[in-house]
């Protein structure tokens, strides 16, 4: 019961009073278009005439949320998977170049932290670099990427990856370098009465201390793999896609498609990160974790 | 383990071998210019590269087990390391595209990126206007400043906290840089569609930042304001913000980012003739690669200075801060 009145209640009214907030909104934003076309038409309505007509415009400047949820529950569920209108064959394309990029990143960014922290010359001279590495507008290189790779013959999904796997390399390394530095000086002490290797420590000691900051980072890298993937598509005008679904949206001002493409995107983000860190629990649990 | 102090190695000597890996290095960038050398001795040239490689490595790792006393000293070898790391990395580069001849349109040579930038400077500098004294300071500042208000609020209001945090952070997790398409049918091209992205982008993590970093305080200290009979204003300022400060620098730092990506992003979708991402599209649909490199180099550039800048601030607001006086945070 306090659960529910101290997380779900405040989250619920909120998000009710966003919605309220998008419709007032839809209303005012459609509002002049609409009178407008009354005008031309010579149509005269009552008030909740007109409100409703704002409501149900084909090409609104903010669609309702009615409009976009209809819009995305038959692109979703009553298309077939395999027409280029489903928005699970869209997402589907997307999230397998993520995934792939996300698979890139985790495992170069774990390679890199263990490097920084066996070789402390590697912390010195690489960690300058990798931060200042992600000073930089890295989603401003996609469109070269992409264009480059297709000018040397590889396209489809390896480019966009690699795109995934730039943005999501860094939290890994960041978060990878804390974990395996977070064995305090006792437990460093301890393994060294017991006579350990520096290989014993690094397997027995470090490595499992450093699963929890792994699977954290994890979680962002997930989700910045997903927003690389989604922008490496819209320069190249890919025709599938999330980021290619927005961009044929913002051409033919289907403002509808686009709201809905973006809400796809957001739950196939929700999907990832819930995923990375149901795995997180599990491996914790597995290793003998308390749950907190 | 991995602070193995090895002081065997004088500090001169590793210079000595920086020294050498210089003259080298100079030697090789000397010999690219000759064609002859380019065509039969690329396995010499690969292999002094490779020296040059090494001995500077050599001079970097056994600098880096070099502990001088003063603070001063250690900066300045920090600061060395990691620039003639980046040279390094440069030098390679460029021998590496000019000695196997990469194609030009794949990756052109640091040189050439340099040649570029020094030629177009009145173009690079209308762009960095436009995208970012235009866009991204106006829409880092309106989102920074709105997501402060709304966590100040939020921490006034149990039930708005209650409520926003989860959503903020979910919100962090999703692709909101697809707002972009839409801000700008709203907005229209220009930079008003920008600094709107810019906004809803930086807005999250300064809310999420903030809201955590006021429930930084301790027990101890609010009781101490407490017994001081100030009231919520009081506490707020004297004792909560400052111990708020590195979650809303941080906060600050990561929208430094956000804010040039979203900007450029955004651009993507259309914009007036002029612009970070115009130039990035539109020169790659020309194949003028080097173009698109040197603007690279420049958003790097505005990024890490907007980066910096922001982390000199820190420095000077958070002097008091572990992190800040040299010891562990």
């Amino acid at each position: 019961m306090e659960r529910a009145r101290d997380k779900f209640l405040p989250v619920t009214i909120i998000l009710a009073a966003l919605v309220v907030v998008w419709y007032v909104g839809a209303v005012m934003l459609n509002a002049p278009f609409q009178r407008d076309l009354d005008r031309r038409g010579d149509v005269t309505r009552s008030t909740m005439d007109f409100v409703g007509a704002t409501l149900s415009q084909p090409k609104p400047t903010l669609p309702a949320p009615h409009q976009v949820a209809r819009n995305f529950f038959e692109n979703t569920f009553l298309r077939k998977v395999s027409s280029n209108r489903s928005l699970v064959y869209h997402a589907w394309i997307t999230l397998s170049s993520t995934l792939l990029g996300f698979a890139f990143g985790t495992a170069l960014g774990i390679a890199i932290a263990v490097g920084i922290v066996h070789f402390i010359s590697l912390d010195r001279s690489l960690m300058p670099w990798i931060i200042a590495s992600q000073t930089i507008p890295i989603l401003a290189i996609a469109p070269m990427v992409i264009v480059v790779f297709a000018a040397i013959g590889v396209t489809g999904i390896i480019p966009k990856a690699l795109i995934s796997t730039y943005l999501s390399f860094f939290p890994v390394v960041v978060g990878m370098v804390k974990g395996l530095r977070s064995p305090e000086l006792t437990h460093l002490d301890l393994m060294h009465t017991y006579n350990a290797s520096s290989a014993q420590t690094f397997w027995k000691l470090r490595v499992p201390a450093s699963v929890p900051f792994l699977f954290a980072s994890m979680k962002v890298g997930v989700a910045a793999s997903l927003v690389g993937a989604i922008v490496a598509e819209l320069p190249t005008g890919a025709v599938a896609g999330i980021g290619a679904k927005l961009l044929s949206g913002s051409y033919y001002s289907q403002s509808i498609d686009m709201w809905a493409a973006l809400v796809a995107g957001s739950v196939v983000a929700v999907i990832l990160v819930t995923l990375v860190g149901l795995a997180g629990r599990i491996t914790e649990k597995m290793m003998g974790a308390r749950p907190a | 383990m991995s602070a193995q102090p090895n002081s065997t190695i004088p500090a001169w000597r590793s210079l000595a071998a920086v020294v050498v890996a210089v003259v080298i290095a100079a030697f090789v960038l000397h010999a690219l210019d000759d064609p002859a050398f380019v065509a039969g001795r690329k396995g010499a040239g690969l292999t002094l590269a490779v020296a040059v490689w090494f001995l500077a490595w050599w001079g970097n790792a056994s600098l880096s087990y070099y502990h001088p006393k003063s603070l001063t000293l250690a900066r300045l070898r920090d600061g060395f390391v990691a620039l003639s790391f980046g040279l390094v990395l440069l030098f390679f580069w460029e021998v590496l595209v000019r000695l196997f001849e990469v194609p030009f349109i794949l990756l052109p040579p640091p040189s050439a990126i340099g040649v570029r930038i020094a030629n177009s400077i009145p173009i690079l500098a209308a762009d960095v206007y436009q995208t970012i004294f235009k866009a991204v300071i106006a829409g880092y500042a309106m989102g920074c400043l709105s997501g402060f208000a709304v966590a100040i609020l939020a921490d006034r209001f149990l039930f708005l906290r209650r409520g926003l945090l989860p959503i903020g952070n979910m919100v962090s997790a999703l692709p909101i840089i697809g707002v972009a398409p839409i801000m700008v049918m709203w907005f229209g091209f220009d930079w008003q569609s920008k600094a709107a992205v810019v906004t809803i982008m930086t807005f999250f993590p300064m809310l999420v930042n903030t809201v955590a970093g006021l429930a930084a305080t301790g027990q101890m200290e609010r009781d101490l304001m407490r017994t001081y009979a100030s009231g919520y204003w009081q506490s707020l300022f004297k004792l909560r913000l400052p111990e708020a400060a590195p979650f809303i620098f941080n906060a600050l730092k990561i929208n430094s980012t956000l804010a040039l990506i979203g900007a450029i992003v955004a651009e993507f979708f259309g914009t007036p003739v002029v612009g970070m991402g115009f130039r990035i599209s539109t020169e790659v649909g020309r194949m003028n690669i080097d173009m698109v490199w040197a603007e690279i180099a420049v958003a790097a550039l505005c990024g890490s200075v907007f980066y910096g800048v922001i982390a000199l601030i820190e420095r000077a607001v958070t002097f008091w801060h572990p992190s800040v006086r040299g010891g562990q945070a």
